[in-house]
């Protein structure tokens, strides 16, 4: 297979880039995957996704709705570590943890290019996703608890009032 | 030069036995990619901070190993001279970006070199396991439970919306890549390559070549991976990759045996002739004997040639590679030379096999 850029040197860099779900295929070299600084998960050295995550917020803003969006997103900054979010588009690369808790705003639309989904539903660590079992627990029988009582189930109420408790106070420990 | 063991041998212990498919399947993958909750990534990391992410991982393998995977040893890379990171390069032990440009950088190896655990590399940790033929399951469950040993005794950048926290985006989630190394050469003679590479890119997963200079697909081998980590589960990821790669295995062998029934002479003189060339060239450069290496593969599991073994052609895959000849045959060499020694240790290994 040629690659579909310069059509001289043989394609050795195949993928797909996801946009809002739509895919769009890629066949291209490496020079000239490199010159372009195109997506390419899972490479290492030589050239990434640097250039494409600034290349994919310029066409944000260029989209007239989106330019807000976009002007609003370069002035994010992260507290923790100080990196902007102009910084982040150009480098690809977040600078600590609290970076995605951020940029947030900005991060769905990406996420969603890069991968067609925002969230996580794989593997999670045992102690901290133990916590995280009991919050999505407690936030079911919240959402249990104001239903009862739009129903006027007073005792139902009651009783998951106290199941809440209980769990807040384990997850507490 | 030094004595690192790891530099020593060509294939690692792991690579001698075959695995499942290893007519046509040459290793399996599985990288997890942690940070650490509390300090920047590698990226933003200063050298106190580095040093504090490598003295909170490395003794967690010290005090605590894997059982059944044999004695760790940590590797800290600014103690490795250029030559001995270039072959654990070749090796696929360590990533170029650890090689190169990480600081304070470290790599944790078993002994038959099937786990390497990086530390300081784009991310705080990359936990890899390597097996032989196809078992991503295999690998995926190994670098699992190395995953949860480091869980027990640091505290992981997760979040419950986005997952494993990761320097790049298109890790985040799962951290996982899982791929599988792949030895195509009937499907690119037959030319049903492209439309099998661009089936498998509408499956989300990255095609790409390996071994050669500049990453070009010479010697047909392919590196199959999934690129989405946000949004599919680690099994849903690992089956992609099983079926998807099966299904290719299916396509290559029938592809294999329909070049041997329709033009039998031709595909046994074409592999003949880069037994021969191997074996009596003065000077081989890199793409044609990773090509013609290719050939004696294929030739070996047509029947059409008894010797080399695949393991040692899996040994030859690396030994010809740059870094290996110069480790083997002296630090400074020009490329001609290298292209000299290259040829000369193949005429040595092919040709005791006549
Ligand atoms: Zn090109
Ligand atoms: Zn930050």
């Amino acid at each position: 297979m040629q690659c579909q850029e310069c059509g001289v040197r043989p394609a050795t860099l195949h993928f797909t880039k996801i946009v809002n779900g739509e895919k769009t295929e890629f066949h291209i070299c490496e020079s000239c995957a490199r010159e372009k600084g195109e997506l390419i998960p899972g490479t290492a050295g030589g050239f990434s996704i640097h250039s494409l995550l600034s290349g994919l917020l310029d066409l944000e803003g260029a989209g007239k709705g989106k330019a807000a969006a976009a002007t609003n997103a370069q002035g994010l900054h992260c507290e923790k570590c100080g990196m902007t979010y102009s910084q982040f588009s150009k480098l690809g690369r977040f600078g600590c943890s609290s970076c995605y808790k951020y940029f947030d705003n900005a991060l769905d639309p990406l996420f969603r290019r890069v991968h067609g989904s925002t969230s996580h539903v794989g593997k999670l660590p045992k102690r901290a996703g133990a916590q995280i079992v009991f919050k999505r627990q407690i936030d079911e029988l919240k959402q249990e608890l104001q239903q009862s009582i739009v129903e006027e189930e007073f005792e139902t109420a009651a009783q998951l009032r106290d199941q809440i408790r209980k769990l807040e106070k384990e997850m507490a420990q | 030069m030094s004595s690192l063991r790891f530099t020593e041998q060509a294939l690692s212990t792991w690579m001698r036995c075959g695995g499942s498919h290893s007519e046509i399947v040459i290793s399996s993958r599985m990288r997890i990619a942690r940070n650490l909750e509390h300090l920047p990534f590698p990226l933003l990391a200063s050298a106190e901070q580095a040093e504090e992410a490598l003295s909170q991982l490395a003794p967690v393998f010290e005090s605590s190993p894997a059982p059944g995977l044999g004695t760790f040893e940590l590797v800290k890379l600014d103690e490795l001279d250029e030559l001995d990171k270039k072959v654990l390069v070749e090796k696929h032990l360590i990533s170029p970006n650890l090689a190169n440009d990480s600081r304070g950088g470290a790599v944790i190896l078993n002994e038959d070199e099937s786990v390497s655990i990086m530390i300081n590399e784009e991310d705080h940790l990359r936990i890899q396991c390597l097996f032989p033929g196809l078992q991503v399951k295999e690998a995926w469950e190994r670098a699992s439970a190395i995953d949860d040993i480091f869980e027990d005794a640091v505290n992981y950048a997760f979040d419950d919306r986005r997952g494993y926290l990761t320097s790049c985006p298109t890790n985040v989630g799962t951290g996982l890549r899982a791929s599988v190394m792949v030895h195509l050469p009937a499907l690119v003679m037959t030319q049903q390559i492209n439309r099998i590479l661009t089936a498998v890119n509408q499956v989300g997963l990255t095609v790409r070549g390996i071994y050669g200079e500049g990453s070009e697909a010479v010697g047909n081998i392919f590196q199959i991976s999934n690129q989405i980590t946000l949004g599919q589960t680690e099994s849903e990821i690992i089956e992609n990759l099983h079926g998807v790669v099966t299904q290719i295995i299916e396509h290559e062998r029938n592809a294999r045996e329909r070049l041997l029934a329709e033009s039998p002479l031709r595909i046994t003189d074409r592999i003949k002739r880069s037994y021969g060339i191997l074996s009596f060239a003065a000077v081989m450069e890199l793409k044609e004997s990773a090509q013609r290496l290719s050939d004696l593969r294929l030739g070996v599991d047509l029947g059409i040639l008894e010797n080399p073994s695949i393991s040692v052609l899996n040994e030859l895959n690396v030994k010809t590679q740059p870094g290996f000849l110069q480790k083997m045959f002296g630090d400074e060499m020009t490329s001609t030379e290298r292209d000299m020694y290259r040829a000369k240790l193949l005429r040595e290994t092919l040709g005791s096999q006549h």
